[in-house]
């Protein structure tokens, strides 16, 4: 895989890490799978401080995570910063009240869910996902989020499918990456 | 956490209050006991995982499975604290790889709980995390599957336990550490 950031020596290491599985959910999807980095101990620490490294001290209180691989890095980064973590979940997982999101799929449509009160007008936050493709569930969080007055600082993936064009479902929010896989 | 000094641990209580009882979900009679309040709260969610990272960082423990989803919100960052793996143990299908699994009952029917094949190897010594233990059938389950690769479990580890559905008792003798019970 080509690396985002050439310059960091960590990032390679992360890239081997991850494993591609041909024909994954369906035929023809080679499916990143991140379970791999996290049986390295060195290369899923590394991650992790490669997005602490980049968000400490930029004042974000929120960091949103995507059910359910965003709840393995979110939450370590939250952690290392000092923000809080708020899970974004599909519909009917948050027991209490919640407002939602809905986004396209390539047949129908999902939602995610976010409990009302997690966050607060003005906050500034990061969100997270293993991976960013087409977009849809990133830009529905990052919908999400706006509605009720938060300022999306960046979206942050460890790995992008720059084919899937997701970026450009972001719009005007910025986008990390460490792995770009075309 | 159950048992000695850590009954008077002060940063308990300040996790305890943080967890938020929602009446009724997902079904009329269940109290749900709400965690993401204290995600919400760093310093409360930094005082569950600094509990657990001191008592497990000198036990060799060199694989933290969590189960879905839940679970991946407090085995990581044990993990990366005390320099293990983590294994994530999935509903069925969403693990893309080769994976082994495990059957548990729920109130009507069952379920599965699956893991990858070789993310665990023979002789590893793992902890089991879950935001919370109610009748342990998911536990028991994960238990099983560890052991069938030749894992040693250590522990179970919940911020939560839900006494009254004795739990404890389906973890094959294997010890619970807890941080809150509710009653």
């Amino acid at each position: 895989m080509a690396t985002e950031d050439g310059q960091d020596p960590r990032i390679p290491k992360i890239a081997s890490s991850i494993r591609v599985i041909p024909d994954f959910p369906k035929p023809g999807i080679m499916f990143h799978d991140i379970t791999t980095l996290l049986l390295d101990t060195e290369a899923f620490k590394d991650t992790i401080d490669l997005f602490v490294e980049r968000y400490k001290g930029k004042g974000i209180s929120v960091v949103a995570g995507v059910e359910a691989r965003g709840f393995i890095f979110g939450p370590p980064i939250a952690l290392a910063i000092g923000a809080k973590f708020v899970p974004m979940r599909k519909p009917k997982k948050l027991p209490g009240k919640v407002i939602s999101e809905e986004y396209s799929l390539e047949y129908g449509t999902d939602k995610i869910e976010m409990h009302v009160g997690a966050v607060e007008p003005g906050e500034r936050a990061i969100i997270i996902d293993d991976l960013i493709a087409t977009g849809g569930t990133l830009s529905a969080a990052v919908r999400l989020l706006e509605r009720v007055g938060v300022k999306i600082v960046e979206c942050a993936c460890v790995i992008e499918l720059p084919e899937c064009k997701g970026r450009e479902k972001l719009g005007e929010t910025p986008l990390f990456i460490l792995i770009s896989s075309a | 956490m159950s048992g000695n000094k850590e009954e008077v641990d002060p940063r308990i209580n300040g996790i305890k209050t943080k967890i938020r009882v929602v009446p009724d979900f997902p079904k009329k009679g269940i109290m749900f006991q709400d965690i993401t309040t204290v995600l919400l709260d760093p310093k409360a969610f930094k005082d569950t995982i600094d509990l657990f990272v001191e008592r497990y960082r000198d036990k060799n423990i060199s694989v933290v499975a969590g189960i879905e989803a839940r679970g991946f919100l407090f085995g990581p960052p044990i993990a990366l604290a005390i320099g293990a793996k983590f294994v994530p143990l999935r509903k069925p299908k969403k693990l893309p790889g080769e994976t082994i699994f495990e059957e548990y009952e729920l109130e009507y029917g069952n379920d599965r709980l699956e893991m990858h094949v070789g993310a665990v190897e023979a002789g590893d010594r793992a902890l089991v995390v879950d935001d919370l233990i109610a009748t342990g059938g998911t536990l028991c389950a994960a238990i099983n599957l560890l052991e069938r690769v030749g894992a040693e479990v250590v522990e179970c580890a919940c911020v939560i336990e839900l006494p009254e559905l004795k739990g404890r008792q389906k973890l094959k003798g294997k010890p619970l550490c807890m941080l809150v019970e509710y009653r």
